[in-house]
């Protein structure tokens, strides 16, 4: 292939550039997605809808953009991501019931559209409500299919490590 | 780089951009809108009873009845970015356990596409009215509205409160009648 008699050809000095670039990428993916934590104040900014809970509105694989703001309290009708004790994945459904106390301390309820009855069920054992130490963030921005990647590249690993490797390989061999 | 290798990826390229372009010219035509519009709510019966909350603490807490009317038209609030409306109806109130109470007492899904004149007489709440307590027995002050959470096809997930709400007042004696 051209790419790779062009690597071939390249000297010392090339190939160290085409490393630092390479790093230059990875680099600024991590700053932009530390750069989305701090400004909206949620842990995870983008997450990928895995499960049909909230059909028609949300399909696997549709992107939502969270915040997680303080100053902004949770209200019913809020969709929320939240993560219960001995469950690794987050769960995005929305708020059903809400009573929060004078000195700020709230509780709350949550139901996914497309289930039937509530999220009691799916919560740790004798959990009643989710409280703010549960929250990841707020669906503020949704963008359909994009997760659609990730989603495959979850299921099948192969895929992933195609993926990955051929991204690689394209930054550092291919020239300017 | 006139290979099928290299052609196919610049389409590919050329058309996720345009395809990107599209979505967000789509997203920004509607972001300023304004998907407020009126609706007229009106409760017809109103009781409350003492009986124990078995999905939550078994101690008797305040469980209250509702029905009531829903009149509002939302057809003017779809536009080519408007997916899905989710409507639901809340009961909002001070007791003096909780200094701010939501409970989602009806909600309903309209696609695009469907009917979304309401015009509803009587209806009966779908979930529970569970008190966290025992603040709703003659309770002045309960406010019901109406609020639609907008599903685009791309953008933002604004929650909108209809104009216009509905206060009422439980009776002061609980009803030891079936309802």
């Amino acid at each position: 292939m051209d790419a790779w008699d062009d690597f071939k050809r390249m000297n010392k000095r090339q190939m160290l550039y085409q490393a630092l670039s390479f790093g230059m990428i990875v680099s600024s993916a991590l700053m932009i997605w530390k750069g989305l934590m701090v400004v909206t104040g949620s842990e995870s900014p983008i997450v990928v809808v895995l499960s049909g809970s909230m059909e028609p509105a949300f399909q696997r694989g549709d992107l939502l953009f969270l915040t997680n703001n303080q100053e902004d309290p949770i209200r019913a009708g809020d969709i929320v991501v939240f993560k219960v004790e001995g469950r690794e994945i987050p769960i995005v459904h929305r708020v059903l019931k809400l009573h929060e106390k004078s000195n700020g301390t709230v509780k709350f309820l949550t139901k996914g559209d497309n289930n039937n009855v509530d999220d009691r069920g799916l919560y740790a054992p004798g959990q009643l409500w989710l409280q703010k130490n549960h929250v990841v963030g707020r669906a503020r921005g949704f963008l359909p299919y994009v997760g659609l990647v990730t989603i495959y590249m979850n299921d099948y690993p192969h895929f992933k490590y195609l993926v990955l490797v051929a991204l690689a390989l394209y930054v550092l061999i291919h020239r300017e | 780089m006139h290979s099928v290798f290299g052609r196919g990826n610049a389409m590919a390229a050329y058309t996720l951009s345009v395809l990107a372009g599209l979505t967000f010219c789509c997203f920004l035509s509607t972001v300023f809108l304004d998907y407020r519009t009126p609706a007229v709510i009106n409760t017809r019966q109103v009781v409350v009873k003492s009986i124990p909350d078995y999905s939550a603490s078994r101690e008797k807490n305040d469980l209250g009845y509702v029905t009531f009317d829903l009149k509002t038209d939302l057809t003017h609030l779809f536009n080519w970015n408007v997916k899905q409306l989710f409507l639901y109806v809340t009961a909002e109130y001070q007791t003096q356990s909780n200094q701010f109470n939501q409970v989602v007492l009806w909600d309903k899904i309209i696609l695009r596409g469907e009917n979304a004149v309401i015009d509803l007489k009587n209806i009966h709440a779908k979930y529970y009215f569970w008190d966290d307590g025992n603040g709703l027995r003659g309770h002045k002050n309960v406010t019901l509205t109406l609020s639609w959470n907008i599903i685009p096809n791309a953008g933002l997930l604004p929650n909108v409160g209809a104009i216009g709400s509905h206060s009422f007042a439980f009776p002061p004696e609980y009803t030891t009648s079936k309802v």
